[in-house]
């Protein structure tokens, strides 16, 4: 399937291995990758609190954007802070057509225009939602090439992913706040619940009081830990910099040691799909996936 | 229509809980009780809890007064989420339960009194009190009523829903490792004082909200309130704008980098289109400008994250390269969202939607839906 891709800044700058595997991954599961370079930042929820119009403006001039991918079924991101802030503004941008009139016209200056038709609205998904709705855990379970036979993984939601409820249509039918489990059950691994999973990593506040983010990043990984995960999944970056990157600080603000490597959710996809984990970038990681590493060539070993 | 009859027929079911009891005046640690209770399954959760002291234990702490979802005494955790007991059905309940079994929980980031009654005024009380909360009025005080656009009354009509039940309180996860954030429930009830025009102190209310370190600046961004909220209040919605009037009407420059966060981050993608993260942190601590990892604050801020820029640089994840220098989108493009930016920020007044407020387009009538024009 052809998708308009959205990857964000982070994946582009300080989590290169995230986009690196994404690329990496997208031809085994039959995605096509459609880059929309043109756009810029989504404003990660900082400039909505500067100027809400202007960051509805900004990403309804994305959305216009990937509606002139040609044959695209949809948008698709691979950053959950992305995702939660496209939809706070997508949520404006289709509840009021007079509201949509007024920031399209500062669109037009471009020749751009966001088009909304209430029975068919713009569809944007996380690559995790993606790949349980449109892939389907069947179809990804008989992709497996590598099973991640007692790999016990502790999936890492974050917040921007799973609330609010409403507006990231989580429901009955959608449970989206348990897609991680699945996946990683498809994937033939273990899930580790811990008490962190849906909890804030603290990466925003991180320049504001980084021993309140750095505490709750250090909390939660120690909740892994003390759950005997052997790593993290998430499928947000900006998570990911603060559990993974600023892990040794960290780990004094909490005064314990960690270790606890954090996967990228393509990195985890591609390593039970059968890449090799330094094509998908685990030499990137500030904590060394080691026991993922080990785990994966002594699993290449046995079959051997 | 079965469900109706059998509610009629007076259909009762049984209802598992599993209650965690606690007497800290007993030194006896929290443990957790269980009791069958048998009601209809569109009963509430309260319901159930007083049946089960009723019948079973006379012993179990629980506060409640209204039963109807307006005076907020019986706030509590339900299956691990926030929960009005009277304002939750025991089918709803039993549904979101991981084994059939519906688990009471009292709420959290407040001591427990007994069982499910916690103290709300060692902590929502003091910080509802914290952010002053009544009208400090604009002088000279009319004679008789004031008179104000009916509009700006509306906007703060959102926070004047909040029933004090402190659901968002209890799921707040910034005051879960800093107990002295001032909190979701009380920024909401500042911006009840920030938002309406009869107060004569904006600046100064916005600018001690601002400057403390457990202030506006210490949420995380969560969304923990928005979702525990029973009255749709949005807390964190109205902490945003309480950093949006602080920053784009007063100007006010924080001691918590607040202020030169946002504007160091909306500066970035002005001028790259896309965030250049090696940037961000210096600009945050010392000024929005490429000078500003040359200011002391900065200085140290980067001393301390050293180790984590000498294993970016070892692991490749961070080039030096990408340290100075940053990606930008197409020429063309950034200038088209330069444009934007200008025309925006150059706006007398803010535009600001708020769906509370207008609520929802309607869905558009299927033509044929309605010949006789019954649009009423």
């Amino acid at each position: 399937m052809k998708v308009a891709y959205w990857p964000g800044c982070v994946s582009r700058g300080f989590t290169p291995e995230l986009h690196g595997s994404m690329a990496k991954v997208a031809p085994l599961l039959d995605i096509e990758l459609v880059e929309l370079d043109r756009a810029c930042c989504t404003g990660a929820g900082v400039i909505a609190e500067h100027n809400q119009e202007l960051a509805d403006t900004l990403n309804a001039r994305t959305f216009a954007l990937a509606q002139q991918v040609d044959g695209a079924a949809m948008m698709m991101n691979i950053c959950s802070t992305c995702q939660g802030a496209q939809s706070e503004c997508q949520e404006r941008l289709d509840a009021n057509a007079e509201y949509r009139e007024h920031v399209n016209s500062t669109l037009a200056g471009e020749g751009l225009s966001y088009k909304h038709d209430p029975t068919q609205p713009l569809t944007n998904k996380n690559f995790l939602w993606l790949l349980v709705e449109e892939i389907g855990l069947d179809n990804l379970r008989a992709r497996v090439k590598r099973p991640l036979t007692n790999l016990k993984v502790g999936p890492f939601y974050g917040c921007y992913i799973v609330r609010p409820r409403n507006r990231l249509g989580i429901d009955e039918q959608h449970p989206r706040d348990h897609y991680l489990d699945h996946v990683i059950e498809a994937l033939g691994g273990t899930v580790i619940e811990y008490a962190g999973m849906r909890k804030c990593c603290g990466f925003p506040i991180i320049t504001m009081n980084k021993e309140a983010s750095l505490k709750q990043a250090g909390r939660h990984l120690g909740d892994a830990v003390d759950a005997d995960a052997d790593c993290l999944v998430t499928p947000c970056p900006l998570c990911h910099l603060n559990l993974d990157l600023q892990q040794p600080i960290a780990e004094q603000v909490v005064s314990r040691e960690l270790h606890m490597p954090v996967l990228h959710l393509p990195q985890l996809v591609g390593l039970a799909l059968g890449l090799d984990p330094k094509d998908l970038g685990m030499g990137r990681h500030v904590v060394k996936p080691t026991s993922v590493i080990d785990w994966s060539t002594s699993v290449v070993a046995a079959a051997a | 229509m079965t469900e109706v009859h059998d509610r009629r027929a007076g259909g009762t079911e049984s209802f598992k809980l599993r209650m965690r009891r606690y007497d800290p005046e007993s030194g006896e640690a929290p443990y957790w009780d269980e009791h069958t209770i048998e009601l209809e399954p569109h009963r509430s959760v309260l319901e159930a809890i007083l049946q089960a002291r009723d019948r079973f234990d006379g012993s179990i702490g629980i506060r409640c007064s209204c039963r109807q979802a307006i005076c907020g005494s019986c706030g509590i955790r339900v299956n691990g989420e926030p929960a009005l007991a009277c304002h939750t059905h025991l089918d709803a309940a039993k549904l979101g339960a991981k084994d059939g079994v519906i688990e009471i929980e009292p709420m959290g980031n407040m001591p427990v009194i007994k069982d499910l009654i916690v103290d709300m005024d060692a902590v929502h009380w003091k910080k509802i009190r914290r952010v002053t909360p009544w009208l400090l009025a604009k002088q000279p005080v009319p004679e008789r009523e004031y008179i104000v656009p009916k509009e700006s009354m509306v906007d703060v009509t959102q926070t004047m829903a909040c029933i004090q039940c402190g659901a968002c309180v209890s799921d707040c996860l910034a005051m879960e490792v800093d107990p002295g954030f001032i909190g979701p429930a009380a920024l909401a009830k500042a911006y009840r004082f920030v938002g309406d025009p009869r107060d004569d102190q904006q600046f100064d209310r916005l600018n001690d909200l601002a400057q403390d370190p457990q202030g506006i600046f210490d949420c995380t961004h969560c969304f923990k309130c928005v979702e525990a909220c029973p009255k749709d209040v949005n807390p964190m919605g109205q902490i945003m704008r309480l950093r949006r009037i602080a920053i784009g009407d007063h100007h006010i420059v924080d001691k918590n980098n607040g202020e030169r966060h946002e504007a160091a981050f909306t500066g970035l993608i002005r001028d790259n289109g896309i965030l250049w993260e090696a940037e961000l942190l210096p600009r945050s601590y010392g000024g929005a400008s490429w000078f500003g990892k040359f200011a002391p604050a900065a200085g140290k801020e980067l001393l301390s994250s050293l180790p984590v820029a000498f294993y970016g640089l070892l692991r490749r994840k961070m080039t030096l390269g990408g340290i100075l220098k940053p990606h930008k989108i197409p020429s063309a493009d950034l200038k088209n969202v330069q444009a934007i930016y200008d025309k925006i920020e150059s706006r007398p007044e803010r535009y600001e939607l708020n769906l509370y407020i207008v609520g929802e387009d309607e869905a558009p009538e299927p033509v044929a839906a309605s010949p006789e024009g019954s649009n009423s």
